[in-house]
C-alpha cells in the first residue's frame, strides 16, 4: 500500500442551474490572454448536447483516453510506439474548428463610420486573424438546446439508446435536459501526462494536481489528443499546452478554486482523499463494468488505523490526514456512493465525481392540457424524463446500476425530508423508500445536510499545502526577498 | 582570402553561435524552446507539409552524417556502380520529398490568413534559407554527380580539419560553385539555427520511450534538502 493524498471534487448536478458563473470566474483569472481566448478550462454543457469541443465524447474520432490491448493499458492516440512516427503530425489532433474561432467586435466602427442612412454596426472580427468572420460556433453554442435536431441530436451518448427511447427524448412534451459542468478531472491515471514526449506534464505528488511545465513543453501536442475530456488546450500564440491548474495558488492559501468559490448553486465540493497509488494500473485495467467500483476501492478509509499508519509512513502530514477525514468528497463517493466519475470507461481514473441529477417532473403536457402528473409527489425513477440509460452512458460506463443507486438514494432522502417537514408522506412510505435505497435515517439526514444546508467550510475542506516548508528545504526564502515571486521570468512571446 | 573567410571564419562563427546561443537560450529562456506547431490552426495542409519535409530532411541529413562519420564505408559501398547509383537516387528522391514538403509549408503560410498570424519575419528568413539550401542540394545532386563519393573523400576531411582546429581550405577550394554555395548556406543556417524555431530539433531526444508512464513530482524531495550553513 502506497498512500497518497489527492484533491478530489464532487459536483451535485441536481443543484446546477447552468449559470456559467464558474466558467466566467475561471476565464477572467486565467484565460483572457492571446492564444487562450478559446480555452474554457471550466465550461458548462447542456445534456443532451454535443459539448465542447463538439462531440468530445466520441473517442472513435478524437482517440482520447486509454484502451485495453491484450489486457495492457495503452493510450488510444499516441502510444509509445506510435509517438515516434507521428511526432511531426499528430493524427488525432483536434483543430480550432472543433472548438470555435474566438471573436470580438469592431467597436471602433461605431465611432468612425461616415454619416449615412443606417446605424453603423460593430461587425464581428476574428481574434486570431483580425478579419471579419461569420460566427458559426462558440462556447455553449448549444446551451439549453435539448431537443434540437441540429445540436442535441448529435450527442454521442444517444447512440446507445433504443430508437423508441431516443424518439421519446425529443418529443416536445417530454423535453428535458440537465447541465454538466466540466473541468480538468486531475486524474489518477492521466492520459495527458502519460503521452507527453517531453515529460512536461506532471502530477504533483502532494495533492495530485496535474500541471504543464511551461518551460519544458515543446508543442508536440500529444496531450491534447490524449486527454479524453479535451481539457488540455493548445495555446496557438505561445506554442504551449495549457490546462486547468485547479487554482493551485489559491489552494495553497486555503482558498477553493475560483470556479468552486463562485458557484451560485453551491453544487461544488472539494476535499482531499487518500488513495493507494500502488494499485492505479491494476484498477485502470479492470473490465469496463467494474471500473466504477474498482475506482471507489482505490480510495482508502481515512479513519482506518492501518491507512493512517501507512499514510504517515509515506510522509503524509497529520493535517492532510485530518482534512481527508473531513472531506465531503469521501462522503459522496465512498460512504454514500452518490457520486460517480464521468465516463469512467476512458480509464483515466478521474477525480471529479458527479451526483446524477434527479429532476422531479411535477407536471406534464397532454396535448393542450397541462396536468399535474405527480399524485405521488415524486415520479418513479424509471419514468424519469431523462432516460436512465442515457445517464448511464455518461456516468455509469453504460451500466444503469450505479446511476440508479444514486438516484434511488436521493429519492429516498426527499421522501424522508418530506415526511419530516411537510408530513404528507407517512413514516412507513419514507422508511420503505429508505430501505429500498440502502439508506438509513441517519445517513439520509447527513446527505440532506451536506446537500442543502452545507456551509462554505463544509463544502471546501482544503488540506494544508505546506509549500512554505517544502520550499525552505531547497531554497532560502530570504535569498529571494524582493525578487519576482510569480509570473513569467521572460516574456511569453514568440521568437 | 575569400576562401578563408567563407570556409574557415564562417564555419567557426556559425559553430560558436550555434553552441553558445543554443545553450544560453535553453538555460535562460526555456519558455521559448518549442516547435511552435501550427497544426491546431490548420490540419490537412499541415500533414502534406510537415510530414514529407521532416522525413525527407531526416533522410538527407542521415546520408550527410554518414559521409562525415564513416567516409570509408561510404566509399567502399560506392565502389560498385549499382550501389553508387542506388545511393545517389535515394538521396535525390529524399531531397525532392523535402522540397515538396517545404514548398507546401511555404504555400500554407502564404495562403492561409490564420498562418500569417503565427509566421514572423524570422520564420520567413529561415524558410528562404532552407528553400535555397534544398534547391542547391538538388541541383548539386543533378549537375555535380556522385556527391556521396566526393563528400566522403573531400568534404568530410575538410570538416574534420575544422573540428580538429587545423582548418585546411584546400579540400573545398577546388569544389564547383554550386557545392560551395551549398556549403556556405549550410553554415548560415547553422549560425542562424539557435535564434529560430529550429531550436526544437535539439530537444527531441528525451527519455519518453523509457520513462515510467506517469510523471509524479514532489515538492518535499528529501534528497535535495538544503544543507544548513
Amino acid at each position: 500500500m502506497e498512500v497518497r493524498s489527492q484533491i478530489a471534487m464532487t459536483f451535485h448536478l441536481d443543484k446546477c442551474i447552468g449559470c456559467h458563473t464558474c466558467s466566467i470566474a475561471c476565464k477572467n483569472i486565467w484565460t483572457d490572454r492571446q492564444g487562450t481566448e478559446y480555452m474554457w478550462w471550466n465550461n458548462v454543457e447542456t445534456k443532451p448536447g454535443t459539448g465542447y469541443p463538439t462531440r468530445w465524447e466520441d473517442q472513435t474520432n478524437y482517440n482520447g483516453g486509454w484502451e485495453l490491448q491484450n489486457g495492457k493499458l495503452q493510450l488510444k492516440s499516441t502510444s509509445r510506439s506510435k509517438i515516434v512516427p507521428n511526432i511531426f503530425h499528430n493524427p488525432s489532433m483536434p483543430t480550432m474548428d472543433d472548438y470555435y474561432e474566438p471573436w470580438t467586435y469592431k467597436y471602433q466602427e461605431l465611432f468612425d463610420a461616415p454619416e449615412g442612412d443606417d446605424q453603423p454596426t460593430a461587425r464581428p472580427i476574428s481574434m486570431v486573424t483580425g478579419e471579419h468572420i461569420d460566427i458559426e460556433a462558440g462556447p455553449n453554442w448549444d446551451d439549453d438546446m435539448s431537443g434540437s435536431p441540429v445540436y442535441a441530436e448529435n450527442d454521442p451518448n444517444l447512440d446507445a439508446l433504443s430508437a423508441d427511447v431516443r424518439q421519446q427524448m425529443f418529443e416536445i412534451q417530454r423535453l428535458s435536459f440537465f447541465y454538466l459542468p466540466r473541468m480538468c478531472n486531475h486524474c489518477l491515471n492521466p492520459a495527458c501526462v502519460a503521452s507527453c514526449p517531453s515529460g512536461a506534464l506532471y502530477k504533483r505528488g502532494e495533492d495530485g494536481i496535474v500541471l504543464v511545465n511551461q518551460q519544458r513543453c515543446r508543442a508536440w501536442r500529444s496531450c491534447i489528443a490524449a486527454c479524453p475530456y479535451k481539457k488540455v488546450y493548445f495555446n496557438w500564440s505561445t506554442g504551449k499546452s495549457e490546462k486547468c491548474i485547479l487554482c493551485y495558488p489559491r489552494l495553497e492559501t486555503k482558498q477553493p478554486p475560483a470556479c468552486h468559490h463562485s458557484c451560485v448553486g453551491r453544487i461544488r465540493y472539494l476535499g482531499n482523499v487518500l488513495y493507494d497509488a500502488s494499485r492505479i494500473e491494476e484498477v485502470a485495467s479492470v473490465p469496463k463494468e467494474q471500473l466504477i467500483e474498482a475506482q471507489r476501492s482505490l480510495i482508502l478509509d481515512p479513519n482506518d488505523p492501518e491507512v493512517i499508519k501507512a499514510a504517515k509512513e509515506n510522509g503524509i502530514p497529520d493535517g492532510v490526514i485530518t482534512s481527508a477525514q473531513e472531506s465531503p468528497v469521501y462522503q459522496f463517493v465512498k460512504s454514500w456512493k452518490l457520486a460517480v466519475p464521468l465516463h469512467a470507461e476512458f480509464r483515466t481514473l478521474p477525480m471529479l465525481f458527479y451526483v446524477p441529477p434527479l429532476s422531479p417532473v411535477m407536471s406534464g403536457s397532454d396535448g393542450d392540457i397541462t396536468s399535474n402528473e405527480t399524485e405521488d409527489l415524486f415520479h418513479e425513477i424509471k419514468e424519469s424524463r431523462v432516460p436512465i440509460q442515457y445517464m448511464a452512458e455518461i456516468l455509469g460506463t453504460g451500466a444503469t446500476a450505479p446511476v440508479e443507486y444514486a438516484l434511488r438514494k436521493q429519492f429516498a432522502v426527499r421522501m424522508y425530508r418530506r415526511q419530516l417537514t411537510v408530513g404528507d408522506v407517512d413514516e412507513a412510505t419514507a422508511d420503505r423508500a429508505l430501505f429500498e435505497a440502502d439508506c438509513t435515517r441517519e445517513e439520509a439526514e447527513a446527505i440532506y445536510r451536506l446537500t442543502s444546508l452545507v456551509k462554505y467550510e463544509d463544502r471546501f475542506v482544503i488540506p494544508p499545502a505546506q509549500r512554505e516548508q517544502a520550499i525552505e528545504m531547497i531554497k532560502d526564502p530570504l535569498d529571494h526577498k524582493q525578487s519576482t515571486g510569480f509570473g513569467f521570468s521572460s516574456p511569453p512571446m514568440r521568437v | 582570402m575569400l576562401d578563408t573567410l567563407l570556409f574557415v571564419v564562417l564555419p567557426y562563427v556559425a559553430l560558436v553561435l550555434f553552441f553558445l546561443v543554443g545553450i544560453a537560450r535553453y538555460r535562460k529562456r526555456p519558455f521559448s524552446v518549442t516547435s511552435l506547431s501550427s497544426q491546431f490552426l490548420e490540419n490537412k495542409k499541415h500533414f502534406w507539409s510537415t510530414v514529407p519535409f521532416h522525413y525527407g530532411i531526416l533522410g538527407v541529413l542521415a546520408i550527410h552524417l554518414a559521409g562525415l562519420l564513416i567516409p570509408d564505408a561510404i566509399l567502399s559501398w560506392n565502389a560498385a556502380p549499382a550501389r553508387l547509383l542506388f545511393l545517389e537516387i535515394t538521396g535525390l528522391a529524399l531531397g525532392i520529398i523535402t522540397l515538396i514538403g517545404l514548398f507546401n509549408s511555404i504555400m500554407r503560410r502564404i495562403r492561409l490568413p490564420r498562418m500569417a498570424v503565427v509566421t514572423n519575419k524570422s520564420d520567413w528568413v529561415l524558410l528562404t534559407l532552407l528553400m535555397v539550401q534544398i534547391i542547391l542540394g538538388i541541383l548539386v545532386s543533378i549537375f555535380n554527380g556522385w556527391g556521396s563519393s566526393w563528400f566522403a573523400s573531400s568534404a568530410s576531411p575538410w570538416l574534420w580539419s575544422l573540428f580538429t582546429l587545423s582548418p585546411d581550405v584546400s579540400y573545398v577550394a577546388a569544389m564547383p560553385l554550386l557545392v560551395k554555395l551549398h556549403i556556405i548556406n549550410a553554415w548560415l543556417i547553422l549560425g542562424y539555427f539557435p535564434f529560430t524555431r529550429l531550436i526544437h530539433v535539439l530537444v527531441i531526444p528525451n527519455p519518453y520511450l523509457w520513462r515510467k508512464t506517469q510523471v509524479v513530482m514532489w515538492h518535499r524531495d528529501r534528497k535535495s534538502v538544503r544543507v544548513k550553513d
